[in-house]
């Protein structure tokens, strides 16, 4: 595969996978520990009637209302179950099945109701995410990279996802310590005077951040799969947790290249002739790697590893 | 024409999808119960994305040996067996690592809904799978259904709440005391085994009528409803499977009576109403009656307060307090006792000084305990321990000009 081929078709898929699959898999690593792992699930259910809603208002199918409206039904998501958790005394697992599947269940039906037919969304396009659609047709070739007149025609996905994923960054870095000790020993990090409530609440959020900027660049899959897999391979590999996070990142970002690539060249090289759907493969690589790190992680067994 | 639907007039095959999703929401009630008070119920969830890549591969392996590919039956066979898989990786996961069950459940969820989408993608540029229409179980779609795919929804039904009601016995015994139930000869695995066999049922059973997205709702909404009415584990399971069975009837009658509502959805829809209703009018363990409970307990604080504030010859500042003795005949609008109020006021004080001593004596502990600056004393002691107590009470001494 030849520069001029890979640069405009390639390039910018493989680089907003992988900052998807980064913004996912950092915070991924506390919400595995803090056995909150099912929140990306949850949100990336949803975001769904959010963006209906935000079409609905707006008439049109462009970004910033959407992801606002995603935003906006992640939030009430998160209320929702807090809500009926405390009101009603049901067990948080239970309590977020109820939210999730009730407001997919919404986000359906409005979509079925209204006339979307002549603007491109639907229930696929939301799950599976169309990777494959964001290339970049300015270029040339690697040396496109240093023209500006062809970096102004990158996708606009790529930067929003970069931002995301540096807001993510940022933020890790940010309340590593607070974040550390709130998550492996709540009652010591409040007798150190740690919020640890507001700790937990800003991780969802920064979680939900991260889920709706994917959503929007690479679909609910990826989500879903880059908040849980990575980190939880990562978590069989050492009991260290500045280590599980290196871990995570260098397998959220082996799956999004190589899922990448072998949906877009494997069934090439297989003799057929379509490429198979990058989301799907991006997750299935995760869940291979997870399923090595399971028989073969060093950390895998418990502390004695 | 929703009467109609509702009265089962809309056709043979819109009656028997309605019967079919009753029976099956009913199953979905029962088990799901088991999996709520095991608190397992997202364990669902994963077993339902992983019948995803079932169906491709059983969509695939039909077409390859010169079927059509689009049989019910066989697709509903291959989501069996990858939901069986995901079920098996799953447990493996959360029992040969170190991983929680929450991870697991999403790491399989995610993955095996991966692959199945892969393997649509596959199925797409496949001559003969362009018009699959498999996406049809992502949702769930019974508008224009064959005749013996109906008569398959129905019949699937039928048997799986035909099973759950012969196994409930020992899954009602493991989901309540788990410990009793193993120390009773139970086999534990087993029984949870078979709970999940039954959760795999109602999946595969529900993929064309709900979809494999929200059958998770099936066996999770009922369940949590039916907790909110009754503390007996005898009754919810029942109520739980009643709830199911309503939701999916009504849903199914809805979605048949006009065009573009969806089956999967408005079941759900309809589930999520009776919970909400529920969760708020629900005797005793509802948000209303909470509130009834919180303002009474409110009200007796108020009045007892001010009751001691006039024993005291205090002057009482809080408006609430006084509206309330004034309304219950205390006190006059500007909180100065009435005859009955100083009676009730120095009862009120009477009881607190008995209290006192009470709570004094070392073998009224368990009475003591249950103080809480409200209740009558004498709901707590007979006459003759309140006799007792009354000989340490000071005895009137002489005023001192």
């Amino acid at each position: 595969m030849s520069g001029a081929e890979f640069v405009p078709l390639s390039l910018t898929p493989i680089l907003i996978g992988v900052f998807a699959a980064i913004a996912c898999a950092l915070p991924g690593n506390f919400l595995v520990l803090r056995r909150q792992a099912l929140i990306g699930d949850a949100i990336s259910h949803v975001v769904l009637p959010g963006i209906v809603v935000a079409f609905l208002i707006t008439g049109t199918v462009s970004t910033w209302p959407m992801m606002i409206g995603a935003a906006a039904a992640a939030l009430l998501a998160v209320l929702l179950i807090e809500a009926i958790r405390r009101l009603g005394g049901i067990e948080p697992g239970a309590a977020m099945g109820v939210v999730f599947t009730t407001m997919f269940a919404g986000g359906v039906l409005l979509l079925e109701r209204s006339d979307t037919s002549t603007v491109h969304l639907d229930v696929e396009h939301a799950l599976m995410g169309n990777l494959e659609s964001l290339i970049w047709l300015d270029a040339f070739g690697w040396g496109s990279l240093l023209d500006p007149e062809a970096l102004a025609g990158l996708p606009p996905e790529l930067f929003r996802m970069g931002l995301s994923m540096i807001g993510v960054i940022a933020f890790v870095w940010l309340f590593w310590r607070p974040l550390k000790i709130s998550t492996f020993d709540e009652g010591f990090a409040q007798v150190m005077g740690m919020r640890t409530n507001l700790i937990g609440m800003s991780l969802v959020a920064v979680s939900a951040l991260a889920a709706v900027a994917a959503f929007d660049a690479v679909g609910s899959i990826i989500v879903i799969a880059m908040f849980i897999c990575p980190p939880a391979a990562a978590r069989l590999m050492t009991n260290r947790l500045a280590a599980q996070v290196g871990w995570s990142v260098i397998f959220a970002t082996l799956s999004a290249v190589l899922g990448y690539v072998l949906a877009g060249y494997g069934p090439l090289w297989l003799g057929a002739e379509d490429s198979v759907s990058a989301a799907g493969m991006i997750a299935t690589v995760s869940g291979i790697v997870l399923g090595l790190a399971a028989v073969f992680g060093p950390a895998r067994g418990g502390t004695q590893g | 024409m929703l009467w109609q639907a509702l009265t089962l007039q809309l056709g043979y095959n819109a009656t028997l999808v309605a019967i079919g999703a009753t029976l099956l929401g009913f199953a979905a009630g029962v088990t799901g119960t088991f999996l709520f008070l095991r608190r397992r119920s997202l364990v669902s969830d994963a077993i339902s994305h992983a019948t995803l890549p079932g169906v491709g591969l059983a969509f695939i392996v039909m077409v390859a040996l010169g079927g059509d590919g689009r049989s019910l039956a066989g697709l509903l066979t291959g989501s069996a067996v990858t939901a069986a898989l995901g079920l098996v990786a799953v447990q493996w996961l959360t029992r040969r690592t170190r991983l929680a069950e929450d991870s697991a459940i999403g790491a399989v969820l995610s993955v095996f809904f991966g692959l199945g989408v892969v393997l649509l993608t596959v199925i797409q540029t496949m001559e003969s799978g362009r018009q699959a229409g498999l996406d049809s179980l992502l949702l769930g779609s019974t508008a224009g259904m064959l005749r013996a795919d109906a008569l398959l929804i129905a019949a699937g039904g039928a048997l799986t709440l035909i099973l759950t009601l012969i196994l409930r016995r020992p899954m009602i015994m493991v989901a309540f005391d788990e410990d009793y139930a193993a120390a009773r000869g139970l086999n534990i695995r087993q029984v949870d085994l078979v709970t999940m066999g039954l959760v795999m049922a109602v999946t595969v059973v529900g993929l064309k009528v709900v979809g494999l997205i929200l059958i998770v709702a099936l066996l999770i909404i009922p369940p949590v409803t039916a907790r909110f009415w009754t503390d007996r584990t005898e009754r919810v399971w029942l109520l739980s499977g009643v709830i199911g069975g309503v939701s999916g009837f009504i849903g199914a009658a809805i979605s048949a009576s006009a065009p573009a509502l969806p089956t999967g959805p408005i079941i759900v829809l309809t589930g999520f109403s009776v919970f909400a209703a529920s969760l708020f009018l629900a005797p005793n363990r509802g948000v209303l009656a909470a509130i009834i409970r919180h303002v009474a307990f409110q009200r007796r604080v108020h009045v007892r307060q001010g009751l001691l504030a006039l024993a005291h010859g205090q002057p009482i500042y809080e408006r609430y307090t006084v509206r309330l003795l004034h309304r219950a005949g205390l006190s006059r609008p500007d909180g100065v006792a009435t005859e009955a109020g100083r009676a009730r006021a120095a009862k009120a004080l009477l009881d607190e000084k008995r209290w006192e001593i009470l709570r004094a004596m070392p073998d009224h502990e368990a009475a003591a305990a249950l103080y809480d600056g409200m209740r009558p004393i004498e709901t707590v002691v007979t006459s003759d321990q309140l006799a007792e107590i009354d000989t340490h009470l000071a005895a009137p001494q002489e005023v001192l000009a």
